[in-house]
Parts: C-alpha cells; sequence; structure tokens
C-alpha cells in the first residue's frame, strides 16, 4: 500500500444554476493574457451539446484518454511512445483553433473616434489572434447556451448514444442541464503520460497536475491525449497550459477561486486518500462499466487505523489525515455514492466528481400535480434520461446513477416530511438505503451547504520541505528567469515582442 | 575575394558563429528557460504544415547527419572501409540531392504559410521569418552545388571542403587556406551555414537541443514530483 493524498471536488450538478461566475472568475484570474485569450480552464456547457472544444467527448475524432490493449495493459489513444514521437512534427490529432473559437474583441475605439455620420458607429467584432476584422462570429465558448442552435447539430453530442434522439428533439420532451468543467486532475492523467518533455507532473502532496511552464518545449501531445480537452496550447509562449487548481490558494488552505465565486455553493473541496499502487490495475479493468466501481476501491477509509498509520508513515501530515476524515469529497464520492466520475471510461481516474441533477417528473406535469408525494417517484420518469446521465458519468452503468438520484430524492422528501408534516418518514431512508444520521450528515453539506463544510483543505507544508532563507527576495509566482512576467520588452532570445493591440476586453 | 576577407569569413568567423552557438544556447536554456520552445503554430492553422513540417523535418535531419558524417569522417577511414573520395561524393550527391528535394518541398509550403496565411503572419515575429527564409535559401544553395559537383566527381573538391572543416574543428590555423580556390556557390553555402550557427540561440532553432529522444527510455508513463526531503522525514504535527 503505497498512502498518497489527493484534494479532490465535488460539483453538485443539482444545484448548478449555470451563471458562469466560475468560468469568468477563472478567467480574470488565470487567461486574461496573450496567447491564451480562446482558453478557458473553467468553463460551463449546457447539455446535451457538442461542447467546447467541439465535440470534445468524441474520442473516436479526437483520441483522448486511455486505451486498453489486447494484452491487458493500457497505452494511450494516441499512440505508444514511438507513435507519440513519429507523430512530433505534426500532430494529426490536434484541434485548430477553430474548433475551440477565433478568440475576439470589439473594435471599441470607433466609438469614440468615428466621424460624424448619418448612422450610429458600431464597434465590429476585432480577432485578438491577428487584429485583423472578422466579418461574422460563427463560435464561442458558450455557443449552445440554454440548447442555442439547431437540433440537428447539438445532437452530435455522444452521451446521446442508446438515448432516442427524436423524441428529445420535440419540444415538450427536451431535457437541458448544465455541466461545468475544469481539468481533473486525474490519478492517472494521460497528459502526463503522453508529455515527450516530461514536463507534466502530479504532485505527490497535493495530486494536482501541473505543466512545468519552464520545461515544456510545445509539442503538444498533452492537447491531444487529454480526454477532457483541458489543455490548451499557448501560441503566443509557445508552452501549454492548464488549470493549476488555484494550487497557491489550495496551498494555503483557501478554496480555488472557481469554488470560492460559485452563487450556487455547489462546489466542494475535501482531502482523499488512495493507494497508488492500486491505480493501474483499475484504469486497466476489461470492461468500461466497471471502471467506476474500480475508481472507488483505489481510495482508502482515513477512518481505518492501518490507513492512518501507513499515511502517516509515508509522511502525510496528521492535518491532512483528520481533514480526509471530515472530507465532504469522501462522504458524497465513497461513504453516499452520490457523486460520480465524469466518463470513467477515459481510464484517466478523474478527480472532479459530479452529484447528478434532479429533474421534475413527467407524468407529475401531465397530470397537474405540482410536488412530491412521500415516497419516491419513478425515476425512469425524470426528464433527464438516466441513460443520458449514465453514458455522461458511469460509462453507461444505469444503477449507480439512479442509486445516487433515489438518494438525493429521498433526502428531500425525507427532510420535507420532518419540517412540514413533523413526522419522521423513516419507508423512504429504507427504500433509498439510507440511515437517519447519514440523511441528516447529507443535508447538513449539500442542502445547507455552509462554507466550512463545502472546503476542508489542510495546508500545505512547504516548510518542511524548502528552506525559507533561500526563497528570501524570490518572486513567488512568475513565468520563470526570476520576476521576469516571460515577456519583457527586450529580448535577446527571441521571444515575440508584446507590441500588439492593448485590449482590455476578452469574450 | 582578397585573402584577409577570405581569411576572416573561413578561419575566423567558424569560431565566432560555433561559440555564438554553444555559449548562447546555454546561457538561453540557463536563464530564459520560458523561451525555450518548438513554436508549433499547428493550433492556428493545420493546413501546410501536416505535410510540410514532416517533409522539412525528415529532409533537413537527414541532410544534417549527412553533412556532420560526411565532413568530419577522416579520408584515413572511410578509404578503410573501402570507400573512394569518387564513390564517396556520387553517394554524397544522390542522398543529398534526394533529401533536398524532399526537404525543399517541405521547406517551401511551409514558408510560403507563414508568408501568405494572414494568421500565421500575423502572429509570426521577425526570427520565426528570418528563420525560415534563411533555411530556405541555404537549401537553394546547397542544391544549386549539385551540378558543380557533378563536373568534378573525382571528389576533389569534397576533399577540399572535409579537410576545412575537420581543420576547423581540430582548431588548425591554416585551414581556410583549404577551400581558397572552391567555387563561390560553395563558399555561400558555408557563410549562410555559419550564419545559420550564428542566429541559431535567438531563434526558436534552439529546440533541436531539446528532441525529446529521452521519452522512449521513460520507465512507465506516470511522472510525480515531491516536495517533500527525500531522507530523514521531518513529519508535521
Amino acid at each position: 500500500m503505497k498512502v498518497r493524498a489527493q484534494i479532490g471536488m465535488v460539483l453538485n450538478l443539482d444545484k448548478c444554476i449555470g451563471c458562469h461566475t466560475c468560468s469568468v472568475s477563472c478567467k480574470n484570474v488565470w487567461t486574461n493574457r496573450d496567447g491564451v485569450q480562446y482558453a478557458w480552464f473553467n468553463n460551463v456547457e449546457t447539455k446535451p451539446g457538442i461542447g467546447y472544444p467541439k465535440e470534445w467527448e468524441n474520442q473516436k475524432k479526437w483520441k483522448g484518454g486511455w486505451r486498453r490493449k489486447a494484452n491487458g495493459r493500457i497505452a494511450p489513444r494516441i499512440g505508444g511512445k514511438f507513435r507519440i514521437l513519429a507523430n512530433i512534427f505534426a500532430n494529426p490529432d490536434l484541434p485548430e483553433i477553430d474548433d475551440y473559437y477565433e478568440p475576439f474583441t470589439f473594435d471599441y475605439e470607433r466609438l469614440q473616434s468615428a466621424p460624424e455620420s448619418k448612422v450610429v458607429p458600431v464597434a465590429r467584432p476585432l480577432s485578438l489572434i491577428d487584429g485583423r476584422r472578422m466579418e461574422k462570429i460563427v463560435w464561442g465558448p458558450n455557443w449552445e447556451e440554454l440548447l442555442g442552435g439547431e437540433f440537428a447539430k447539438r445532437s452530435a453530442d455522444v452521451n446521446l448514444e442508446g438515448v432516442d434522439k427524436e423524441i428529445c428533439a420535440q419540444f415538450e420532451q427536451t431535457f437541458m442541464m448544465y455541466l461545468p468543467r475544469l481539468c481533473e486532475h486525474c490519478l492517472n492523467p494521460s497528459c502526463v503520460a503522453s508529455c515527450p518533455s516530461g514536463a507534466i507532473y502530479k504532485r505527490e502532496e497535493d495530486g494536482i497536475v501541473l505543466i512545468d511552464q519552464d520545461k515544456c518545449r510545445g509539442w503538444r501531445m498533452c492537447v491531444s491525449a487529454c480526454p477532457y480537452k483541458k489543455i490548451y496550447y499557448n501560441y503566443v509562449s509557445g508552452k501549454s497550459e492548464k488549470c493549476t487548481f488555484c494550487y497557491p490558494r489550495i496551498e494555503a488552505g483557501l478554496p480555488t477561486v472557481c469554488s470560492e465565486t460559485c452563487v450556487g455553493r455547489i462546489r466542494y473541496l475535501g482531502v482523499m486518500l488512495y493507494d497508488a499502487d492500486r491505480i493501474e490495475a483499475a484504469a486497466s479493468v476489461e470492461k468500461e462499466g466497471d471502471l467506476y466501481e474500480a475508481q472507488l476501491g483505489v481510495f482508502l477509509d482515513p477512518h481505518d487505523p492501518k490507513v492512518a498509520a501507513a499515511a502517516a508513515a509515508e509522511g502525510i501530515p496528521d492535518a491532512w489525515i483528520e481533514a480526509a476524515r471530515a472530507s465532504p469529497v469522501y462522504k458524497m464520492a465513497v461513504d453516499w455514492k452520490v457523486a460520480l466520475p465524469l466518463h470513467p471510461e477515459y481510464r484517466t481516474l478523474p478527480m472532479v466528481w459530479y452529484v447528478p441533477p434532479l429533474s421534475p417528473i413527467q407524468n407529475h406535469l401531465a397530470s397537474t400535480h405540482i410536488g412530491f408525494d412521500d415516497r419516491i417517484p419513478d425515476l425512469s420518469n425524470l426528464r433527464i434520461p438516466m441513460r443520458y446521465l449514465a453514458n455522461l458519468l458511469t460509462a453507461g452503468e444505469i444503477a449507480p446513477v439512479e442509486a445516487a438520484i433515489r438518494k438525493m430524492f429521498a433526502m428531500r422528501v425525507f427532510m420535507r416530511s420532518r419540517h412540514v408534516e413533523r413526522r419522521e418518514n423513516d419507508e423512504v431512508l429504507l427504500a433509498a438505503g439510507l440511515t437517519r444520521a447519514q440523511v441528516e450528515d447529507m443535508y447538513k453539506i449539500m442542502a445547507l451547504a455552509a462554507y466550512e463544510d463545502r472546503f476542508v483543505i489542510p495546508t500545505s507544508h512547504r516548510e518542511y520541505a524548502e528552506n525559507a532563507y533561500d526563497l528570501r527576495g524570490s518572486c513567488g509566482f512568475s513565468f520563470g528567469n526570476g520576476c521576469s512576467d516571460g515577456q519583457s520588452e527586450f529580448s535577446l532570445f527571441g521571444m515575440k515582442k508584446y507590441r500588439g493591440h492593448t485590449q482590455t476586453e476578452v469574450m | 575575394m582578397s585573402d584577409i576577407v577570405h581569411f576572416a569569413l573561413f578561419g575566423i568567423f567558424p569560431y565566432i558563429a560555433i561559440a555564438t552557438l554553444l555559449v548562447g544556447s546555454l546561457i538561453r536554456f540557463d536563464r530564459e528557460q520560458y523561451s525555450w520552445r518548438s513554436g508549433s503554430s499547428q493550433l492556428l492553422r493545420r493546413r501546410q504544415l501536416v505535410a510540410g513540417s514532416i517533409l522539412f523535418h525528415v529532409g533537413i535531419l537527414l541532410l544534417l547527419a549527412g553533412h556532420f558524417v560526411g565532413l568530419l569522417t577522416p579520408k584515413e577511414i572511410y578509404m578503410a572501409l573501402g570507400l573512394t573520395p569518387a564513390l564517396k561524393q556520387m553517394i554524397a550527391i544522390v542522398a543529398g540531392g534526394v533529401f533536398g528535394v524532399v526537404c525543399f518541398v517541405g521547406l517551401t509550403l511551409l514558408l510560403h504559410r507563414r508568408l501568405f496565411d494572414a494568421r500565421i503572419r500575423g502572429t509570426s515575429s521577425g526570427m520565426d521569418i528570418l528563420v525560415l527564409v534563411v533555411l530556405w535559401t541555404q537549401l537553394c544553395l546547397g542544391l544549386a552545388t549539385l551540378p558543380f559537383s557533378f563536373a568534378h566527381s573525382d571528389g576533389s573538391v569534397m576533399l577540399k571542403l572535409s579537410h576545412w572543416a575537420q581543420g576547423i574543428v581540430t582548431l588548425q590555423p591554416d585551414a581556410a587556406g583549404e577551400i581558397r580556390d572552391v567555387g563561390f556557390v560553395y563558399k555561400a553555402h558555408i557563410v549562410l551555414g555559419l550564419f545559420i550557427f550564428f542566429i541559431f540561440p535567438f531563434s526558436r532553432l534552439v529546440h533541436i537541443w531539446s528532441a525529446p529522444v529521452w521519452y522512449l527510455g521513460r520507465p512507465g508513463w506516470q511522472i510525480v514530483r515531491t516536495r517533500r526531503p527525500t531522507s530523514g522525514v521531518r513529519r508535521p504535527a
């Protein structure tokens, strides 16, 4: 047993209102720089839809994630080491920027400087790549917002496999949900595996996956290998960039900015202990439908004294083991099993998990009956098809999704009985396999969702790893070469000098 | 060409160029590693890049290897292997011609894309364009030497060139004299080649040093970094 700790995340989709506050705060902090205006380390998609970049979930097209070979071992879907190196001159599986969208701003200056004319001057769109005027904006990071665009295009969403598309196309039968996405900080990251430079790494202390900006050479294999398409090539610096899980904040015990600013309080951060020796076997199980269960088997119970002792022997601080016991992520993913991984079939063992959304019960609407009975409704009548959620969260296995949704309904029905009818509705708990203590804890964490219950983040103990005296006068977070931002006005060594437009608005 | 200019170009400039290449690369690697990258523009435009880049890279790598081995292998070694200078020159002409044409097709595609695709042109630095123009010119000069080489198929000019190159790397003060009377096209090819060495550390060409061949030897797939001290674990309470 090799115990390691990771800060994991859970997003409660049942509460997501699709306001994009997470995306905007992330953009303002991390990607409002030249070369990454098109990149959204965090974005919110309306599902069903092809997403951002276009059809990112279609691995027949993009070849992200891992592939199980005939001999039972796994290799990146883009190929083994030889094939990755052979493709280094031109990567056949790399998206073009138009698959994301051409980043743009508007010619705001014209509103001020236009000469007198009969018509009101307009601010036309300008490309942020080369400053050229764009005739028409044809795609954006959230083009399908609220089911925008025609169904024919949106229905290319691979999660609709096994769902009757014709029925979903009808207005009365349509459904939608929001899916906020960020880097999954996987236990078995295919980006790390595919980087020929060895610049991408997973941090042992907290599991955050980072790109060493000094060591990245821009071979861009990680962009293809990541099945979530959450690595972005910065075309100005020539380096790949990704979600950092706001590691400077996490190290200080603070939540990521996307979590901090979430107005719906849907995000949870907490410690997960896992056994690094079990990762390879879990990622290599034969049936894709078994991957969710296999990943659950990798996590360790922090309440087990043997696990705590092994963690201590590995040098994991006591505060972290303590935090693992109080971790909302562990409770939701492992104890209650209401949170599920996103696309476990990619075999990367993702660490950002999702609570599936509840949706209206269609028969009730038809009979003008609004509200709950005091029992769990027939889950096959939910507006969002189970099959769709299962394709998204459990590689097509419906049972775990149903169990999660049943528990959430049970919590609602139980609490409603208690508060409205002053009755302890134990039958509904029995039906969902919950105890009163569990449902009370679920209610506290998932419904009330107080700040300190959502974010249980121990500070990192850097003081034991580095000599503070060596760090005096240094710059903290920078783009290499001491305090340089990597884009100095004068550079002998050929970085593109920044002489373009000074945009403040980034769309 | 006066003696002093000839000596400056072929006796002194090689050392300036090689020293700039090595020392410049070292300083840039040490001080400005954030700027050390291949500078791919594939994300912005795939068209013309796939064919262009593959043909160019395959061609230029084989040409480089050919020049390196061809110029620096002492005559005695290949004579002992049964190669006459004439035969060796014939191999050089055929291999250089074939890979030169491969590289030429690729490089022309890349240069055309760089100059005439608005998106690529707009995101190019002056050095990005200069490197491609210089490489393209150098390739044309190299291909232009082929008819001259056919004219003296005994390998005599080739011998002079390799004596010069070997003289330079073995620090012979009179190395420049070896190529006093070779044709202009050879001299231009040499000077431009040295110029490429000279601008190397200031351009994206530095990515050549980082060819990640050792990736093949990585044990397993994953990389984990730790900040914990590896010995004498001090565990915080």
